[in-house]
């Protein structure tokens, strides 16, 4: 207890720790959320995230300005890179922000929350469960709330699919509609190359009851990371079939597409 | 019958510190008359105390004796009491029973405490669980089938007998003195087990805010199903911290070891078929009760933790 004090005194800048404490969330008198948010362990990622962020992925973000400063709003971004490092990256280019900072929530893996103390600690940090009814309460708290919706099928891909965009799901755009969320596309460049996987043991994710296995080096490595924010994309929620709202999705993965193009031609090197 | 005439109310479980504390906040307005399975209690002389099984025949006799307008139905038998056969009839037939005899006797208000237990604790929880969520606690545990059956079976008179104006209410972790359930127990301890690397999110009410929202409910004739949790949430090894427990762990996977370990302990306060609730979060959404019945709770978490804190007693 007084070590993890220590730790954090040391770790946690002031400006950082105030920053932090003007972002207004809905939390409780303990520092909780019903998701498991905490604020004090929220300084410490954010603090370590500086790092990877600033030093190891130097990671460059073009648009931030475009997510709204409140309300609900759906970051949609393409998702790669075996490791939700992309996830962690775009929440704290959104966390970080000078102007209107907001702390954003991811849905993540539905495999996380059964792993001990990575399950906590994503949740800690703001990452929740990818459940339907989670993104729906939270968009109903004004949250803003980071979706992959390629989920396993974009994280897992192998390295000779990378900036292929897989299917995307069709959940995020009904929520988007319902709770009249504007959706902020990002084009994230760089991820896939931190690490490059060539094959899938889909046997042994099986036995291991994870989503996947990949032969890849066991090391996470240092690209360098341009995250691509696109303008807002409004949708009304008329009730319309199914066909439209997935014409819809396209919209929006065409947006994605074009970001990473961008991204791609933008970016020098790998490293 | 007088206008003046103070209602009647046939209380269940009142040897439990929670029926309790409704008695002393009903007992100036109202007649009441206090049961419960396990003991008769002494309440003062001018509440009627009786040790009954519902499924006698002469529990039918109160019926016709005190003409009630009312029930407040507190007497389910928890999980780590009995044995799950004798919990089955208390808690289903027993409260079968009950809700014959309010029907039978023309009983116009039943409020009955159930427990978030019967959402079940599962990985795949979303958090602020409403109440039209399903109950999926029967498969995880045999031990926790009685506490859905209870439901069920109340659900179905709320429609089928929509006079009887049936409430059923699924608090959160109930805790604060005199409170004798799993959570309480490990709260007052000065060990407390957790399974390693998991701290689920958690909710706790006062028994006195508890109480405050039976109260409420039992005055306003409104049918349905409630949650009943404060806004305002912890992780269990935070609030076994608050509370001054030193934290056992217990090694957590495969989920086959703790549930061998905690079965040969055989732990009251921590028992195997509780085990999910210890790993996985129920966090339920409570505003539905606040907005139809105006609940405001008033004891916070810190206030409930100093007093753990501050009154341990050895394990």
């Amino acid at each position: 207890m007084s070590l993890a004090s220590f730790l954090k005194t040391r770790l946690v800048p002031a400006e950082l720790e105030e920053h932090i404490n003007r972002i207004r969330k809905p939390i409780g008198s303990l520092g909780y959320d019903p998701w498991g948010y905490n604020n004090e362990a929220m300084k410490s990622g954010l603090s370590l995230t500086k790092q990877i962020y600033e030093k190891y992925f130097r990671v460059q973000a073009h648009g931030v300005e475009n997510i709204p400063a409140d309300g609900p709003v759906l970051i949609i971004a393409n998702h790669s890179g075996q490791l939700p490092i992309d996830g962690l990256l775009i929440g704290y280019a959104l966390a970080s922000r000078e102007k209107d900072a907001r702390i954003p929530r991811a849905m993540i893996e539905r495999f996380f929350p059964t792993v001990p103390w990575l399950g906590n600690l994503l949740n800690e940090v703001g990452a929740v469960l990818g459940d339907p009814v989670n993104c729906a309460k939270m968009l109903a708290n004004n949250e803003a709330v980071i979706v992959f919706p390629e989920g396993v099928r974009g994280s897992g891909k192998l390295y000779q699919d990378r900036y292929q965009l897989k299917r995307f799901g069709n959940g995020f755009m009904h929520l988007a509609m319902k709770y009249k969320a504007p959706i902020v596309p990002v084009g994230v460049v760089g991820c896939e190359e931190t690490i490059p996987a060539i094959a899938n043991i889909k046997p042994l994710a099986k036995a291991l009851g994870i989503p996947y296995a990949p032969v890849a080096m066991p090391v996470v490595l240092p690209a360098k990371v341009h995250l691509n924010f696109g303008a807002p994309m409004y949708f009304d929620d008329l009730e319309i079939p199914e066909e439209q709202v997935t014409e819809r999705v396209e919209k929006v993965k065409a947006e994605i597409s074009r970001l990473i193009d961008k991204g791609l031609s933008e970016r020098k090197r790998l490293f | 019958m007088t206008e003046q005439r103070r209602p009647h109310i046939l209380i269940t479980g009142a040897a439990g510190a929670l029926a309790q504390q409704v008695i002393e906040q009903l007992r100036d307005t109202c007649d009441l008359v206090a049961v419960d399975f396990r003991e008769q209690v002494y309440l003062g002389d001018d509440i009627p105390s009786y040790c009954i099984d519902f499924n006698k025949r002469v529990f039918e006799d109160l019926f016709r004796r005190y003409q009630f307008d009312g029930v407040i139905h507190m007497g389910r038998i928890m999980s780590s009491q009995l044995t799950r056969m004798r919990r089955y009839n208390a808690n289903v037939l027993g409260t079968q029973k009950l809700l014959d005899l309010s029907h039978k006797y023309g009983i116009k208000r039943v409020v009955v405490l159930s427990t978030f237990h019967v959402y079940g604790a599962v990985a795949y929880n979303p958090a602020l669980i409403d109440e039209s969520a399903p109950l999926k606690s029967a498969g995880l545990s045999a031990d926790l089938i009685d506490s859905v059956e209870l439901e069920n079976l109340a659900n179905i008179y709320l429609w089928r007998y929509p006079e009887l104006n049936i409430t059923i209410l699924r608090p959160c972790n109930i805790v604060g003195p005199g409170v004798r359930n799993t959570i309480s127990t490990l709260l007052a301890s000065e060990r407390a087990p957790v399974l390693a690397g998991f701290s689920p999110m958690m909710q706790f009410i006062h028994i006195d805010d508890m109480a405050d929202a039976i109260v409420l409910a039992y005055k306003k004739p409104t049918r349905g199903v409630y949650n009943v949790a404060p806004q305002d949430w912890v992780a269990y090894q935070h609030a076994l911290k608050l509370c001054g427990c030193k934290r056992i762990q217990v090694p957590s996977i495969p989920p086959m070891i703790p549930k061998m370990i905690l079965g040969t302990l055989k732990l009251k306060s921590f028992p195997s078929y509780l085990m999910a609730f210890f790993k996985y979060p129920v966090v339920i959404d409570g505003r539905a009760f606040v907005n139809e019945f105006g609940f405001e709770p008033k004891r916070p978490l810190k206030e409930i933790f100093r007093f753990y804190r501050e009154n341990k007693r050895p394990v």
